[in-house]
């Protein structure tokens, strides 16, 4: 009797060092985030493509579990990593949405059903902690608006990890109340998120933990390649004409094009232009603002919005994302705080999809660029949808309906009813 | 004057391994004349080759980024701390 087994995974890396984005020096896989030795420019993971090309097809990525990890190959993990079911989330043909806005061919990546804590930040923390345990570090921590606090804990939890992050005081409870169910150490600094962040690179000089976001960005935010490689293969692998997507600190959208890059670069796509379209609040807006002017530095800016989880003033990434929208020919805009809530309630309403602050900016923009022509009718766009809206009801809470109260009693439902239809006349 | 300067995991290979150095300067950029002075070869890591703030470093003077304040010009005083912070990103 023969026994067929499945063959051993080949436990070789696809990635061999960091390189900086600004001078190119070169740099060994440890846990470090800046071109120390030269310029402090942000460093990035170096791949071997040729490996990678030899390794993945189509079908190999098609036969994968049905999370990030079944582009493994394109992520900075060599040993077993910690698979929480994260991506893999719904890309939604969003014809209603559409039509409301102009647009025939529009969709809707929904990260606000990503697993386990219903951000897009899932993802990143999947990869960040999986390097972090490979790297040594028993403590993980983070400096957050929020989600990633959320899925930094959630994700420490479930491997094993220690885990101290650090938030502004004045976030929504939701977010406070979903980092604290884990039981981590959680630090709620009276200061806004600029300065959490400072903070925790002072705290990461003298302390020996894995920041996600500090010492592990390197790794961490490849874990945003895998928006890009999800829709190309969602849309039956094609790449999409269009993006738009929140800017915070300009690093997811400067990794969904390096995702889109990198398929088209081993030959899983078909090379295309592709628009790239970010959005900010108006109340910190940076990088609207150098778009506009057309700068290509950020002048730092105190948040001052609702959309908490994009509310960065001193965004990292955005000279790059400024850069990325220029070649592209995409746009940056920013949208009024009632504009974000308007979006909040136009996507509810066409699609079903309840998201956050961070989504409802990414709508409104995408209302505002297509009324002024700046999407065509029929260019593929996808609009990125990062959280989930449970996250942030205080957004929303004064601004949609209220229940009917009612007795038990049909003549009492027949008086509310017919007060449901004078509010809403398309009701029969 | 004397202030305190907290300096970054990456520069303390300049600083004796040390996580903060005290300085006497009255402005920003006396601070880093300063540092230049008590450790020889860090000013080139704080300035590029035209002299300017290295833009993927940011200062804060008593946690307030220097960009709100006067730049190089932000004048210290004793007992103030100056932190250099490499810029990273976040979410």
């Amino acid at each position: 009797m023969s026994i067929s087994l499945a063959p051993p995974h080949v436990s070789e890396q696809t990635f061999t060092g960091l390189r900086c984005k600004e001078c190119g020096h070169m740099y060994e896989l440890g846990p470090r985030h800046v071109c120390e030795d030269v310029c402090f420019g942000p460093l990035e993971v170096v791949y071997d493509y040729d490996r990678i090309r030899s390794r993945v097809s189509r079908a190999t990525i098609e036969a994968g579990p049905t999370s990030i990890w079944r582009y493994r190959d394109f992520l900075p993990v060599a040993e077993e990593p910690i698979d929480v079911g994260t991506g893999f989330t719904p890309l939604l043909r969003a014809k209603r949405l559409g039509r409301a806005l102009g647009l025939n061919n529009l969709h809707v990546k929904n990260d606000g059903v990503n697993m386990p804590t219903l951000s897009f930040k899932d993802r990143v923390v999947s990869v960040a902690l999986s390097r972090a345990r490979e790297l040594g570090f028993t403590t993980v921590s983070c400096a957050s608006t929020g989600n990633l606090a959320n899925s930094t804990a959630a994700i420490a939890a479930h491997a094993g990890l220690d885990c101290c992050v650090f938030i502004p005081s004045d976030l929504e409870s939701g977010k406070i109340l979903g980092t604290l169910v884990y039981n981590p150490i959680l630090m709620a600094v009276k200061g806004n998120y600029d300065q959490v962040n400072r903070l925790c690179s002072e705290v990461a000089n003298t302390y020996g933990w894995g920041f996600v976001n500090i010492n592990l960005r390197p790794y961490y935010s490849e874990g945003s390649k895998t928006l890009a490689y999800e829709v190309i293969e969602q849309l039956g692998w094609q790449l999409p004409n269009h993006i738009v997507a929140p800017l915070a600190s300009g690093s997811l959208f400067t990794k969904i094009r390096k995702g889109f890059q990198e398929f088209v670069q081993v030959g899983l796509v078909d090379d295309k232009p592709v628009r790239f379209s970010g959005a900010q609040a108006e109340g910190c807006s940076p990088i609207a603002q150098a778009f506009q002017e057309g700068r290509d530095f950020i002048k730092p800016v105190k948040p001052q919005t609702i959309a908490k989880s994009i509310a960065i003033g001193n965004p990292a990434d955005g000279p790059y994302a400024i850069d990325i929208a220029n070649r592209t020919g995409g746009n940056i805009a920013a949208v009024s705080d009632e504009e974000i809530v308007e979006g909040i309630k136009l996507l509810a309403e066409t699609e079903g999809i309840f998201t956050e602050t961070a989504g409802g900016t990414t709508v409104a923009v995408l209302k505002k660029l297509a009324e002024q022509g700046r999407i065509q009718p029929d260019e593929l766009t996808v609009v990125y949808i990062t959280g989930n809206g449970l996250k942030t009801t205080e957004a929303v809470a004064s601004s949609i309906g209220q229940p009917f109260t009612i007795e038990p009693q049909l003549a009492s439902f027949h008086t509310a009813w017919e007060q449901a239809q004078a509010s809403h006349p398309h009701l029969t | 004057m004397s202030v305190q300067v907290l300096i970054p995991t990456p520069l303390q290979v300049h600083t004796d391994n040390q996580a903060s150095v005290s300085v006497e300067a009255s402005s920003v950029g006396e601070l880093i004349q300063a540092l230049e002075t008590s450790f020889p070869g860090v000013r080139g890591r704080l300035r590029d080759e035209k002299g300017n703030l290295r833009r993927f470093l940011n200062y804060y003077v008593n946690s307030e980024d220097i960009r709100f304040l006067d730049n190089e010009a932000t004048p210290l005083k004793a007992g103030d701390e100056v932190s250099i912070v490499p810029a990273v990103a976040g979410g």
